[in-house]
């Protein structure tokens, strides 16, 4: 039975028209980015501007991510792979173990370490940029994947929400481990980790699109382009002033910043929504 | 919270958090340390020696036309993406919701733009909003509108408030989608027993309902329009023309980064510093709230 209030009908119909008329306006820019990507430069400057794709997909693809305008883009792609990778286990890593000691231990400076990784939610990089960059600087970090790295993985979030995954698991596992002889150590791998493994999941959707999306501190820090990252390096292809740019190269690339991160959306729906929704809470 | 079993160990403990501990230490409390340091000095003409001035730094901030100019310009900014963002989502998850639970297959078209960095978001509107190839500019231009974000200080907010609050919307979209689900049915089939119509039924009973949520994401949008959209700003207007984007945090970076004054920018961290900090308790203080409902 379905209940009194869905809508039949005409309503129905103008719900779903609704609907649709959203994801045209949401889907927009990326249909015309697509189209861009697989036309010639001389179909986008002689207007009308195309309605359908062109034949050009893979000239436009190879040529950015083989030749680039400095860097080719399969270079840029792996520079932030790698970033995102390191950022989301690093911040996972780092995260668990704290969340771990926090819960799990008695120690005098327990709760002072607590409040310094709770400050951190009041420091995002945009605030402290020169600071910090100088910093890095200080250390011989700029243009390595360290420096690009290691500012990035401290996270107050997920230590949070692990300490508030480990809450809810049963003192009575902690005494059955020790019965049976298992230290810290053991229960951790054995039985903590094992549990996590959900959480851990869905913060990995998270973490790795965060990471993946950074914009300011790799502009910052990569002063080589080999070491620029796809999401800041395609800043480098816009024209500056009057100058002509290869835009459907341009587009192509934007496209191809898009895939890992919209994939890990769609591909890993479930997970997403339960690590956006719980991240926050 | 407390956990009644523990385990005893000295050094494991501090073992166990010093990796966070010490990024911590050396990547944010080191740097927001500096910033409040160098806030108070400034350096001599020849920029050989630094003295220190007291609160100087920021006197001249607050005097200065640009600063304050900056100020409008951010909250200008950040209500019009909050205002626009949360509205179509919160008009797209209603809709949405009366699908019901046919409407998984829409949410996937309007869930992955949260995946766009913003500044790919900015290539997008830029590429659209181009004067001489973008498809929306020229159709303006068939109107007769000429339209040029680069010379033109309105049209340049417009495109940021609008890449912004396009890719901020998934993200409402699916907070409000859950709000509304978590409302009980009955107390709207009660009350369209009672003949209360859509909108009577939105009004009184589904929007008053929604409230945490919708203050929650009021929280975390003028967040995100104030530290998050660097990346559109900077591919899209480079905070120009004539600085009308350039919003808090992009003026810490060209001042820090393309002007080289140390003292202001370091005095413009101090000031966001707060910024944060005040919007980091309100969010805390509601969650808190929340938790008691």
């Amino acid at each position: 039975m379905t209940g009194m209030v869905e809508k039949k009908g005409w309503g129905l119909w103008l719900t779903h028209v609704g609907l649709l008329a959203g994801i045209i306006i949401i889907c927009y820019p990326l249909y015309i980015a697509l189209i861009a990507s697989t036309v010639t430069q001389a179909d986008l400057v002689t207007p009308p501007m195309p309605l359908l794709p062109g034949g050009h997909f893979l000239e436009n693809y190879r040529a950015a991510l083989f030749s680039g305008m400095s860097t080719p883009v399969w270079k840029m792609m792996a520079n932030s792979l790698v970033m995102a990778l390191g950022i989301t286990i690093g911040k996972i890593s780092i995260s668990l173990i704290s969340a771990y000691a926090i819960v799990y231990f008695r120690f005098p400076l327990r709760s002072f370490f607590f409040w310094l990784i709770f400050l951190t939610l009041m420091l995002p990089v945009e605030v402290r940029i020169v600071p910090t960059y100088e910093v890095v600087a200080g250390m011989h970090l700029l243009n390595s994947y360290s420096g690009l790295i290691l500012p990035l993985v401290a996270s107050a979030t997920a230590t949070f929400l692990f300490r508030q995954l480990f809450m809810t698991i049963p003192d009575e596992l902690v005494e059955a481990a020790r019965v049976d002889g298992a230290g810290p150590i053991r229960f951790f791998f054995d039985i903590l980790l094992p549990l996590s493994r959900t959480n851990i999941a869905a913060l990995f959707v998270i973490l790795f699109i965060y990471g993946w999306n950074q914009y300011l501190w790799p502009l910052l820090i990569t002063t080589d382009p080999v070491m620029n990252t796809i999401v800041m390096g395609i800043k480098q292809m816009l024209p500056s002033g009057d100058q002509t740019v290869e835009w459907p190269v341009i587009m192509a690339t934007a496209i191809l910043a898009m895939v890992p991160p919209v994939a890990v959306v769609i591909g890993m729906r479930n997970l997403f929504v339960k690590g956006l929704i719980e991240s926050e809470k | 919270m407390e956990k009644r079993v523990f385990f005893r160990n000295k050094w494991l403990p501090y073992l166990l958090v010093a990796p966070q501990i010490a990024v911590t230490l050396v990547f944010f409390f080191w740097p927001a340390g500096e910033a409040v340091y160098q806030s108070v000095f400034m350096p001599d003409p020849f920029g050989l020696k630094t003295r220190y001035v007291g609160l100087a730094n920021f006197q001249f901030l607050f005097t200065d036309p640009y600063y304050r100019n900056s100020f409008a310009t951010t909250a200008l900014f950040s209500s019009l993406v909050t205002t626009i963002s949360m509205s179509v989502a919160l008009w797209l998850a209603v809709l949405a919701d009366r699908v019901g639970k046919k409407a998984g297959r829409y949410t996937t078209l309007l869930i992955w733009p949260y995946a766009v960095a913003p500044a790919i978001a900015g290539v997008l509107w830029m590429f659209l909003f181009m004067p001489s190839i973008g498809v929306l500019a020229r159709a303006l231009g068939h109107f007769g509108y000429t339209w040029n974000h680069a010379l033109n200080g309105g049209q340049a907010m417009f495109l940021v408030v609008i890449a912004s609050a396009w890719k901020q919307i998934s993200y409402n979209f699916l907070f409000f989608l859950a709000g509304l689900q978590s409302i009980p049915r009955s107390l709207i089939e009660a009350a369209a027993i009672d003949g209360a119509s859509f909108t009577r039924r939105f009004w009184t009973i589904v929007f008053p309902l929604l409230s945490p949520t919708t203050f929650f994401l009021l929280v975390v949008n003028v967040v995100y329009a104030f530290f998050e959209t660097f990346g559109v700003i900077h591919t899209i207007t480079g905070g120009g023309p004539q600085q009308s984007t350039s919003i808090l945090v992009y003026k810490v970076f060209s001042d820090g980064f393309v002007s080289q004054d140390l003292g202001s920018s370091a005095a413009q961290s101090v000031v966001l510093l707060l910024l944060v900090s005040g919007l980091t308790i309100i969010q805390f203080r509601f969650i808190e709230r929340r938790v008691q409902y």
